[in-house]
């Protein structure tokens, strides 16, 4: 029986005019592409323009500082969060508008999503590269008033100099909870919205408060391109540390 | 019937019997009339066009496509019959993607004779339509067998598989790209729909390995090498199908010591390869088959 398979199959073979041809050996290797290997010239001077439109762009003058600006300067709030929360608050607010008809009541980002400290001297568009290298856009989830009190609460616990606008927390000596207001008014029972961006909205950074927002307005602009708008609008920079987010002393 | 015995071999064994002995050399090497099709791939370059800068602190002066240029060219001087893959996300990651919206990534693809490339979900970063506006830059294939396309602008751009026909072999090549929805926005991917990969590997492979005979059947994949979760990866499809002999895959990233060797549903031997990202690495599988008068039972070898 099992002779008379294999005579089948040699029929068959056969009779097919393309059999598929038997494979018998088989390498597999990974080459590095390192300095080792030359660099095909044609290729660079293809490259070249396109490279150069880049580095001319990216070292275009936008705006200037006259001092540099590092996340960690102060705690609880620094002037490059304050700058980057209230570009956003300024940027983002006529697009959400335009959309919904509302405003944006509070800006919140993440102190870890800034990601290079800003130099004294010209501001350029590689400068919102590297304080925003990632492509997130904002995001404006609508949070209820107790949404809200969880988001305060997270500020509170974590005293870490997220970017904030729009909102202000104060500690008492103790580090707790003093007061905070929303655009200098205590919260009332209604719905605040928070403009973030699409990564921190979907809980990222545990701001788990944002999971349970019932709406959220994804907007078409991307942080980075809100540094670029808000410093081409600015003839320059100098942000200072206020009261937006401070503790009280004995 | 025909005894089909698998042996896989280190290079680091390679090495050391290439100068230990010439015996055990000789049985792990192909015949001397045996034909070559050298298939070369990249995953998940991500607008890597220059080489990391010197003062990188995790890939000094690695990569660049000028470089990858260069070796490709050695190759198939060494031998033409060679073809040239990417398993996907060629977009996204350098200013070259902000700037020109992966234009420059297709042109130099083209440029480097790439055959055909598939669609990763970087791809649909600035939106499904700049996909189909970039590959007006390019001269190579686009390949997705699990995404319908047919209710969006790429409906006729995209094409489950490809034959490519070297030195008389047929190579049979079908792309697959990972679930979009949670991944990437809907107003991205838009009416794209995405199939369940597995079945559509089956189909594919069957397509290729049973109706069109193709010698080689190749997968390129932008699922992801593997997760602990039972979501589909590269290792899992592998296992689960059929007629594929080399998944070239993507997403995750993933630097291989080796290629990996998986047993596939009907106990033959798969290839699943992904060469990290960057353009940091090339890929290289050689395939070498016995000369068509060469009727020795022979025992296929696979040195990874």
């Amino acid at each position: 029986m099992k002779k008379f398979y294999f005579l089948m199959c040699i029929g068959c073979f056969l009779a097919c005019k393309e059999q598929p041809k038997q494979l018998s050996f088989v390498k597999g290797q990974q080459i590095q592409i390192n300095d080792s290997i030359p660099a095909e010239e044609n290729i660079e001077e293809f490259i070249r323009p396109y490279r150069e439109r880049i580095t001319q762009e990216m070292e275009g003058k936008l705006s200037y500082t006259p001092k540099a600006m590092y996340k960690s300067d102060y705690k609880l709030n620094t002037p490059l969060g304050n700058m980057m929360a209230d570009a956003v608050m300024e940027m983002a607010n006529p697009v959400f508008k335009s959309k919904t008809g509302r405003d944006i009541d509070i800006v919140l980002l993440n102190y870890g999503g800034i990601r290079s400290g800003i130099n004294a001297g010209a501001i350029t568009t590689k400068t919102a590269y590297n304080i925003m290298p990632f492509e997130n856009k904002v995001a404006v989830a609508e949070l209820s008033s107790k949404e809200l009190q969880l988001l305060v609460d997270y500020l509170v616990k974590n005293k870490t100099a997220h970017p904030i606008s729009g909102l202000q927390i104060i500690l008492n000596a103790e580090g707790n909870l003093e007061e905070f207001n929303i655009n200098a008014e205590p919260i009332q029972e209604q719905s605040y919205y928070v403009a973030t961006s699409d990564y921190l909205v979907k809980g990222g950074d545990s701001m788990d408060f944002f999971l349970s927002s019932k709406y959220v307005q994804l907007l078409d602009y991307k942080l980075r391109n809100v540094f670029i708008d808000y410093f081409e609008k600015k003839d320059s920079i100098d942000y200072q540390r206020d009261e937006r987010f401070y503790q009280l002393e004995d | 019937m025909k005894r089909l015995e698998f042996i896989k071999t280190t290079g680091a064994a390679t090495a050391f019997t290439a100068v230990g002995g010439i015996g055990l050399l000789s049985t792990i090497k192909p015949s001397s009339n045996a034909q070559q099709v050298t298939i070369l791939h990249t995953n998940d370059v991500h607008s890597h066009i220059d080489p990391f800068p010197s003062n990188d602190s995790k890939y000094p002066n690695l990569g660049g496509v000028s470089r990858r240029h260069s070796y490709i060219q050695n190759v198939i001087a060494e031998n033409p019959n060679t073809l040239v893959f990417d398993a996907g996300d060629a977009f996204q990651g350098t200013p070259y993607f902000n700037f020109y919206g992966g234009e420059l990534e297709y042109k130099l693809m083209s440029k480097m004779g790439y055959h055909a490339s598939t669609i990763g979900n970087h791809e649909f970063d600035n939106g499904i339509a700049n996909i189909a506006a970039q590959l007006a830059h390019a001269k190579f294939d686009m390949l997705n067998a699990n995404y319908d396309v047919s209710n969006t602008i790429l409906d006729g751009m995209v094409q489950p598989h490809q034959v490519y026909e070297v030195n008389g072999f047929s190579i049979g090549v079908f792309g697959l790209g990972i679930e979009l929805e949670g991944l990437v926005s809907k107003e991205l991917y838009k009416e794209t729909k995405y199939i369940n990969p597995v079945e559509i590997a089956q189909e594919q492979s069957k397509i290729l390995k049973e109706d069109l005979n193709c010698d080689l059947v190749i997968c390129l994949s932008h699922l992801g090498y593997s997760y602990k979760s039972n979501r589909i990866d590269d290792l899992k499809l592998a296992k689960q199908t059929k007629n594929i002999d080399l998944i070239i895959g993507g997403h995750t990233h993933t630097f291989l010591d080796q290629p990996s060797v998986v047993e596939n549903a009907i106990g033959d031997k798969v290839l699943v390869n992904q060469v990290g990202w960057a353009g940091i690495n090339v890929g290289r599988i050689d395939f070498y088959f016995n000369a068509e008068d060469d009727n020795r039972n022979q025992s296929l070898v696979i040195e990874v």
